[in-house]
């Protein structure tokens, strides 16, 4: 069969499509469904400009089918700020700069909340390996690493609020 | 770039899988981490008819100690060989080498089992598992069999494994006490494979060497072990004249071609020098016990 019915959740949405099952992740997120924050930004699979969670892990969606994705759960960058205050890690990126033209910014973002989620304290140095799957041609990263511990030490300091 | 058009199986059981191979034949492929499959038919360097998708098929992700070894289950991603204590205490080598593959995202996905079958001299697991002597457990439609890992590679991405066969396991013997291992790869960024690396794995008698399996990447057609740097250090103290031997040992037998990554005589001098390096932090894990 070259074409199928994916059942999937995305950004806590249960959705229905009929795919053909070359349709490549990116695509399906960007083309059938709309979300245009997750970006192509290469050919070979090298940018993470396509950034998404699969799973809860971070992936590049331009590398995966969209079939590959039936029954899971993918999160995109318009899931962050759904309730429209900016999640801790927008906020970072706000507040340090952590963008020039913005083209690699929803996967860097995607990037540092699964290393977050793994490693909520985590070194510069775990920063940088964190994302060091993707490429950033505008900040030079170091804004980028200084926003994601901004989010780091604001959702450290809301978790011991409420455990408080 | 949108890769050609094909008939997608994503079987919940082995012998689905096994069945859909078998009744494919040559059409059909295997689809595990799709990290080197993917990007090839992106750019039509491969058009199977078929992908049957092996995400699915449960008990094929796991990472245990038994009899005398380490099974990894084929689809296994990097990213656990990666966050692993076992692998980090007992396999350095491995963890080692885990590390250094690609980039953390692609590592989410990208599976041991396909980085072996793929069979690319320039995938980093290969050398690795030639330097611990692993072996490679093969699934086909008449039942398991067991592929010594030096008879695996056979050419230019040719494995050993049929059309219908699931890589499903890789066994990594055990290190003795007294052993260790260490890779080694120059990269010119993350992300990037090898301009070459090297894997040892050795064992220490006293002061001497007293067996050591060496791999490279990216320098050969096919990925190779070191027979001759191997034996400038077997028997012997790993003194900087026997490191210099084995890696000048290493140089000459590899068969690197130049491109953009550099020169093969480049290529070849980086690889003596890995070699030395890697011996050298060989020695010492194995003297502090791994
Ligand atoms: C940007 C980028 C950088 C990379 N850098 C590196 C690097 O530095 N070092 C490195 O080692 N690799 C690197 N890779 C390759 C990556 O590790 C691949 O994921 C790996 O080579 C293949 O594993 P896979 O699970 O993705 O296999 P797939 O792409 O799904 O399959 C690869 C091949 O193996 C076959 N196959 C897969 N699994 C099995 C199985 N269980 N049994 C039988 N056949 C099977 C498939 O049919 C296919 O022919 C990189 C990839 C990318 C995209
Ligand atoms: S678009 Fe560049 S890695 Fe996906
Ligand atoms: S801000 Fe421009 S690519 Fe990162």
């Amino acid at each position: 069969m070259s074409r199928h019915t994916i059942k999937l959740t995305v950004n806590g949405e249960a959705v229905e499509k009929e795919v053909e099952s070359r349709l490549l992740l990116v695509h399906f997120v960007r083309e059938v469904l709309d979300l245009t924050g997750t970006h192509i930004g290469c050919d070979t699979t090298s940018c993470g400009a396509c950034t998404v969670l699969l799973d809860g892990r971070a992936v590049k969606s331009c590398t995966v089918f969209a079939a590959q994705a039936d029954g899971r759960s993918v999160e995109t960058i318009e899931a962050l700020a759904a309730d429209g205050t900016l999640h801790p890690l927008q906020e970072g990126f706000w507040e340090k700069h952590g963008l020039q033209c913005g083209y690699c910014t929803p996967g860097m973002i995607l990037s540092a909340k699964h290393l977050l989620e793994k490693n909520p304290d985590p070194t510069e140095e775990e920063i940088r390996w964190g994302i060091s799957g993707n490429l950033c041609r505008c900040t030079g990263y170091n804004k980028i690493v200084e926003a994601i511990r901004y989010a780091a030490d604001k959702q450290r300091e809301s978790t011991e609020e409420v455990s408080a | 770039m949108i890769p050609g058009s094909f008939d997608y199986h994503a079987p919940t059981s082995l012998d689905d899988a096994l069945a859909l191979l078998t009744e494919h034949g040559g059409d059909a492929k295997i689809l595990a981490g799709g990290h080197s499959l993917i990007p090839a038919m992106r750019f039509r360097l491969a058009v199977p008819e078929v992908l049957v998708d092996i995400g699915r098929i449960p008990d094929l992700e796991y990472i245990r100690e038994e009899d005398g070894h380490l099974a990894v289950g084929g689809m296994t991603r990097e990213v656990a060989l990666e966050d692993s204590d076992l692998v980090n205490a007992k396999y350095p080598l491995l963890a080692d080498t885990a590390r250094v593959i690609a980039d953390p995202l692609v590592r989410n996905l990208a599976t041991v089992g396909g980085n072996l079958a793929h069979a690319d001299p320039a995938n980093d697991h290969p050398a690795t598992m030639l330097a611990y002597g692993a072996s490679v457990v093969a699934r086909g439609p008449n039942g398991s069999r067991t592929i010594a890992i030096d008879d695996f590679f056979v050419d230019l991405f040719e494995s050993a494994l049929e059309s219908n066969e699931i890589l499903t396991e890789i066994r990594i013997p055990t290190p003795p006490a007294h052993g260790g291992g260490a890779y080694l790869k120059m990269e010119r960024k993350v992300g990037d494979y090898a301009v070459s690396a090297v894997a040892v794995q050795l064992v220490l008698d006293g002061g001497t060497v007293s067996s050591a399996r060496i791999g490279l990447t990216n320098v050969n057609p096919v990925p190779m072990r070191a027979k001759n740097a191997e034996a400038e250090l077997v028997g012997k103290a790993a003194t900087d004249d026997v490191l210099e031997a084995a890696g000048r040992a290493a140089a000459g037998e590899c068969d690197p071609s130049g491109d953009l990554r550099g020169s093969a005589e480049y290529k070849r001098d980086v690889t003596r020098i890995l070699t030395k390096r890697a011996i050298r932090k060989a020695v010492e894990r194995a003297k502090g016990g791994n």
